[in-house]
């Protein structure tokens, strides 16, 4: 019943033991090129290596090593392209090998859209540093001047003579033995062939044909099917479990371990019916808030630390100042990630290590965090990336790897863990409620004299969030909150003269906390730019004139990016609400605008909705992106990440919210917390800025900043209706249309 | 208990549980991975397959109730190993991000276009609704199945 | 059909009814308005209106699948032959934009529309005529603030002598009775709400209430049962199949969310039900919910738990059917009499298992539960194709004697035909 693991995958293990097992004494650069070089080496994962990133091997084919993986956005194939490019390879000639802690560098979680603004862009320093290396050995091997030579898909040639050698030939098989330098030259972008076109993604076909390997389709021979049994409450204990109530089903075996319970069997049916049939009983355990209160919670909760994020002139003496005062509070709901398949990982124990295969975006982190949960030396555990379903951050890919390593543990065998969909959407870190007030002056002259804001956010950052298999079970875990970095995007960048945004950091927060899709950036963006468009409405001016009146003159990308949004969503400039609107379903326009985290990537949008003011429900018909994430890599893979962007934060923002009672999640499948369905899904209209002599940015998460804020700016327009406070649901959009 | 299942064109005998939903015997004894577990409920559509051509929910979907039904999944949608129309129509308009629910929908639409060569957009977001994606590919969808209607 | 024999059995009666009737019944054409005389927009009573209009059901009817909402042009099936609902926008040619406030109360209070012709009483003015005077002026506002629409409705497909709108004056004469509810001292103003409520514009003894062979509800038997589009419109007084006996508190939470987790969920026509009073005010929710709580009154204890099941149910099951039960059902639906995924609630509590005809149990299993998939709640898969007839009616027999103490329902085939026949409702 266990397929065997595709061809690729097996070769790839493979390759990987030869290399694991093959030593090299460490030589100098000239032996790398030498005759007699050993033919393979530890290979190092050290980031300061050009062979933690790089092989070639004797037919030329390369192999690059990403630290960064893909979750379905498709940096797989723009690495591949970045590398052929500044190697002059062909495209087929180049394979990825990403997330495996004994052959890739860390590089950092796969999160902040930075796969190619950092993993990428250092892939290519590596891939520069060799090329310069190879270039200066072929000029020795044809005794030729380095600036005559030139390079053919893969052949070192020489402009004055018909002589060539090929990379294959130079190092094929062997390590380059180089320091990375971070000053080697790469491409100018003129000379860039495959940079910058729609390459179409290696791993589109093998999805859409059913051959391709995802996590939840790998096997390990010899495996268990692994379910966990949950508690029904957070915190509640395990008092009894009764294993006769599964003995009618064939070959399960009931493990527990504290309060981590779970079911294996070497049948996976027969795994779920006993963790569904499996008769337990658990301590009552109400902790949570009363989720009628959540918000009075939230501002009650202690803070522990105030993470001033700007500070800009004197916004006390400002706001004292004569003017217009305007303040709102803005709140946004808890959050699941709802990846459409649930959590899946394999652990093996074998001679005292153990070797983890998940979809987890950031395996280094896991490998440390596994060592730490089993006291076990770090050079004893490795992880291996496998992709899963998409998870949009730290999902709960990691939990089931710390399920199945425990069950592997206990069991002796491999256990291959499957979460259920009650699983996920239970048991996923979540996106922390988010808090946010915010206070403006207008002086007499219609200019926004003074702006102030208090962002009610959970302490952390990005690090280790808790394991949920190892706080079960009593095991070492790290238990800092780990939200994300959720302070960005608290601070703007419009010019007033007096600016604070102030980061009120809370001791908790009601679930296991982590980063999602565009953590805090979202959620800041969605009060500020809502707002700035309350400011415009006060002001009685365009809400787009004001964005670009207090957009610094000099920051030309942000004002082009305003511009084009304005032709191409062929904006009217007018104050909102508009006026003289009739009828049961009215329309309207609203704009928002980022400069992600202030930094980097540009991103303007427009919505254009629809709202039934008998119903209360909202229609997002069309929505318009004008973006700029510096040099395009691949513009068809860039227009797929805002496309799912938009789509999956109109989700967000229209329907999603986590629902709880006082013991535990009850919104627990696709029921009782839809996303969005294809009848709703808005017309996208997307216009790029390329900027090819620029540094490349992150596409993976700045347009959903903007996506809430234009939304709510259009109901606004078209209602007078300003919604504070994500989901738009029914209720709350019929309750501001009575106060509109 | 022994139920024979006609799948992809072939006859296979099973040797399992009756209540044993389709989709676990698709991927773990027959080793068909395309139709994938999303939800258990029929609730995501990640496991649609067509059972007497007809587009199903595999995952809810207990062996005992198949009888002499044929079974496709996306493997058998190939023609001579090569992508059939839908699929290639997904390939073109590259409609897959992370692409674990792409399966789910190549089938779904099969099943639409088998019945209605020529949709309207509307007929086609209206039938692909009981499908979930949550990249956020539907544009992408969306542009495939017209792809395909046109080709 | 038997039907027809009793109707053309008592025509006489009829007919004697229609021309002693008719001079009664009979009302004079009301002048039309010009657009300029049509009301202020005025905000509250747009608001009471839409609330009122929600509690009427009345876009169910006065909207087709997709179409614009009170745009009319709904095809009603009734024993008679088809009824095309009307357009309720203030279009002045094919809607209602050159009535009258006038104009409009008679026709929710007579039956007749501006015109003075016979409107069928598939519009349920026996209900409507108990509503006063300020909620039908807010009804009207609140109609003629929607934007008109140019929507012509089909004639009405009726059999003769139906066909012939006079005769409806016969049916006033027998059924209609134009009386305001006197509200009752002895009982709370919430009672009193709540019963005028549901008499009146909420209109619920026309599903739940049975109907006689002229199609009016008969009154000696309110509240005892009655059909809706094919589906059983269970009792809601003493007669009661509810596993636990509804409180006012169970039934306000199930008509403002259509789910209850010791009921289930509401299906079919009711589901609509639930949408519109989620629209309508809490404490209008409430006050219905009080009424209709105290219509199935009895001396029962409360029954928290479900009945054991008929003791013969383990020896009648075939394997089969306790696979599929397994495979496709007990992932939500679990035995714990707790809320399963989907908010399945176990089947015991179901009242449409209990019911003695398998008409609600053959079309939820058959097109699943479906009327809040965009904005959460209850769920359920359609399983028409997944399972073939036979198992349908295996696994409804099954459901039967697993969670209820009820005999084996006869005839679910037929109920399945007839399911199909009539169609998936969106």
């Amino acid at each position: 019943m266990n397929a065997p693991f595709s061809p690729s995958r097996r070769d790839i293990l493979k390759g990987t033991s030869a290399l694991v097992v093959a030593f090299s004494l460490a030589g100098s650069r000239l032996e790398a090129f030498a005759q007699n070089a050993p033919a393979a080496a530890a290979k190092p994962v050290t980031p300061d290596q050009v062979d933690t990133f790089l092989a070639i091997d004797e037919k030329g084919a390369v192999t690059v090593y990403a630290g960064k993986v893909d979750l379905g956005t498709g940096v797989r194939t723009a690495f591949a392209q970045m590398i052929a490019d500044e190697l002059d390879v062909p495209f087929e000639k180049v394979s990825v090998i990403e997330g495996d802690t004994a052959l890739t560098p860390d590089q950092g979680p796969t999160y902040g859209s930075q796969s190619i603004q950092n993993g990428g862009v250092q892939i290519r320093q590596a891939a520069a540093t060799a090329k310069a290396a190879l270039l200066e050995e072929a000029a020795k091997r044809l005794n030729v001047a380095k600036e005559d030579l030139i390079v053919t898909n893969g052949a070192i040639g020489a402009r004055s003579s018909n002589q060539t050698v090929t990379y294959g030939e130079l190092i094929g098989g062997k390590q380059f033995m180089l320091k990375l330098d971070p000053a080697a030259p790469t491409k100018k972008a003129a000379d860039y062939k495959l940079v910058g076109k729609p390459i179409p993604r290696l791993d589109v076909p093998g999805k859409i044909t059913g051959a391709f390997t995802y996590m939840q389709d790998f096997r390990v021979p010899g495996m268990l099917h692994g379910r966990v049994v949950r508690p029904p409450a957070l915190g509640a204990k395990l008092t009894n479990v009764d294993e006769s109530s599964v003995k009618q089903i064939p070959g399960v075996k009931v493990v527990r371990e504290g309060d981590f319970l779970a079911v294996v069997a070497d049948n996976e049916w027969n795994a779920v019916r006993a963790a569904r049939e499996l008769k337990s009983s658990w301590s009552k355990s109400e902790t949570l808030p009363d989720e009628k209160k959540l918000w009075e919670h939230v501002r009650n909760t202690k803070i522990v630390k105030d993470d001033v994020t700007s500070n800009i002139g004197d916004t006390k003496a400002a706001m004292a100042a004569e003017g217009r005062k305007l303040s709102a509070t803005y709140d946004f709901a808890i959050h699941t990630h709802g990846s459409i398949g649930p959590s899946c990982a394999i652990s093996e124990f074998k001679d005292g290590k153990l070797t983890c295969w998940s979809a987890s975006q950031a395996t280094h982190n896991l490998r440390k965090q596994l060592a730490k949960m089993f006291s076990m030396p770090l050079d004893d555990v490795r992880c291996i990336y496998i992709d899963g379903s998409g998870c949009y951050g730290r999902n709960g890919h990691e939990d089931a790897a710390a399920d199945s390593a425990l069950l592997a543990k206990i069991t002796g065998k491999p256990v291959r863990v499957q979460w259920s969909r009650a699983d996920e959407h239970g048991w996923d870190p979540k996106g922390p409620p988010t808090l946010i007030d915010l206070r403006a002056n207008l002086d007499t002259a219609g200019q926004v004299t003074a702006w102030e804001a208090d962002f009610f956010i959970p302490q952390g950052a990005a690090g280790m969030v808790e394991l949920v298999a190892a706080s079960l079970s009593n095991m070492p875990t790290d238990t800092a909150l780990s939200p994300g970095g959720i302070v960005q995007d608290s601070a703007i960048g419009y010019k007033f003269p007096n600016i604070k945004t102030v980061c009120r950091r809370l001791e908790t927060t009601p679930f296991r906390p982590s980063w999602i899709r565009t953590p805090g950036r979202m959620q800041n963006t969605f009060a500020n730019e809502c707002f700035l468009d309350e400011i415009a409405a006060a002001l009685n001016v365009d809400p787009l004139e004001l964005r670009i009146k207090y957009t610094d003159p000099a920051d030309t990308r942000g004002l082009e990016t305003l511009k084009r949004l304005e032709k191409l969503s062929k904006w009217e400039r007018r104050p909102s609400p508009q006026k003289n609107v009739t009828g049961n379903v009215v329309k309207g326009r609203g704009v928002s605008y980022v400069k992600y985290e202030l930094v980097r990537t540009y991103v303007g949008a427009v919505a254009e909705v629809e709202v039934d003011r008998t119903t209360g429900d909202i229609r997002v018909t069309k929505f318009y992106v004008v973006h700029d994430c510096g040099q395009i890599i691949n513009p068809a893979g860039v227009e797929a990440q805002i496309e799912g962007n938009v789509i999956q934060t109109v989700s967000r923002t229209l329907k999603e919210e986590v629902t709880f009672d006082r013991s535990m999640i009850t919104s627990l499948d696709w029921a009782s917390y839809p996303i969005l369905r294809f009848p709703e899904v808005p017309e996208i209209v997307i216009e790029l800025i390329d900027q090819p002599a620029e540094k490349p940015w992150g596409a993976g998460e700045p347009t959903a900043a903007v996506v809430p804020s234009a939304i709510s700016n259009a109901v606004f327009d078209a209602t007078g209706a300003r919604l504070r406070s994500v989901p738009f649901k029914r209720d709350k959009v019929k309750t501001a249309l009575q106060s509109a | 208990m022994t139920i024979t299942l006609k799948v992809n064109g072939k006859s296979h005998e099973i040797d399992t549980d009756a209540s044993t939903p389709l989709l676990y015997v698709l991927r773990n004894d027959l080793g068909l991975h395309g139709p994938k577990f999303g939800c258990g409920l029929g609730q995501c559509g990640a496991c649609t397959v067509q059972v007497g051509g007809r587009a199903m929910f595999s995952c809810i979907m207990p062996i005992a109730a198949i009888g002499g039904r044929e079974i496709t999944t996306v493997e058998g949608l190939l023609e001579n190993g090569k992508p059939n129309k839908v699929q290639q129509a997904f390939i073109d308009e590259q409609a897959a991000q992370c692409g674990y629910c792409i399966a789910g929908m190549v089938m779904r639409a099969q099943s639409l276009l088998q019945t209605n060569p020529k949709p309207t957009e509307a007929e086609i977001r209206q039938h692909m609704r009981p499908n979930l994606c949550r990249c956020g590919t539907h544009a992408a969808i969306l542009r495939a199945v017209k792809r395909a209607a046109a080709a | 059909m038997r039907f027809r024999q009793v109707i053309f059995g008592i025509i006489a009666v009829v007919l004697l009814a229609v021309i002693g009737g008719y001079a009664w019944t009979w009302r004079p054409a009301l002048a039309a308005i010009s657009a300029n005389q049509k009301p202020a927009a005025d905000k509250q009573a747009v608001r009471l209106g839409a609330e009122l209009a929600a509690i009427g059901n009345c876009a169910d009817c006065h909207t087709t699948i997709g179409g614009t909402p009170y745009a009319g042009g709904r095809a009603i099936p009734t024993p008679f032959g088809t009824i095309y609902a009307s357009n309720l926008t203030p279009d002045p040619e094919t809607g209602i934009g050159t009535w009258s406030e006038e104009a409009f109360r008679r026709a929710m209070r007579d039956g007749v529309d501006r015109e003075g012709r016979q409107l069928y009483p598939a519009f349920p003015y026996d209900h409507f005529t108990k509503a006063t005077d300020a909620d039908i002026h807010a009804l009207y506002v609140f109609l003629m603030s929607k934007a008109p629409v140019k929507n012509s409705i089909p004639a009405n497909q009726l059999d003769f002598p139906f066909n012939y709108r006079p005769i409806v004056a016969g049916w006033k004469v027998l059924f209609l009775r134009e009386a305001s509810l006197e509200p009752d001292p002895g009982k709370s103003a919430e009672w009193n709400r709540g019963r005028y409520l549901v008499e009146g514009l909420g209109h619920c003894g026309a599903c739940h209430t049975p109907r006689n062979a002229l199609g009016a509800e008969r009154r000696n038997s309110a509240y005892a049962g009655g059909v809706a589009e094919g589906w059983n419109a269970p009792p809601l007084n003493a007669a009661s199949l509810a596993a636990h006996r509804w409180t006012v508190d169970q039934l306000a939470e199930y008509l403002s969310t259509g789910w209850h987790k010791l009921h289930g969920a509401a299906a079919g026509p009711m589901a609509d039900v639930a949408k519109n009073l989620g629209q309508a005010s809490d404490g209008d929710v409430r006050a219905i919910a009080t009424y209709i709580a105290s219509l199935s009154q009895q001396p029962r204890t409360a029954n928290n738990v479900p009945p054991t099941p008929r003791d013969n149910f383990v020896k009648n099951v075939s394997p089969e059917v306790a696979a599929i039960y397994a495979g496709a059902c007990a992932n939500c639906h679990n035995d714990r009499n707790d809320v399963g995924p989907s908010k399945a609630v176990s089947l015991g509590f179901s009242t449409a298992v209990r019911q003695a005809d398998p008409s609600n149990t053959v079309r939820v299993i058959m097109h699943g539960i479906h009327a809040y998939q965009t904005n959460g709640g209850p769920y359920m898969p359609a399983f028409d194709g997944i399972l073939t007839d036979r198992q349908i009616i295996s696994l409804a027999q099954y459901v039967r004697a697993r969670y209820t103490d009820q005999p084996e329902w006869t005839d679910v085939k037929k109920e399945i035909d007839k399911a199909r026949r009539e169609g998936v409702r969106p």
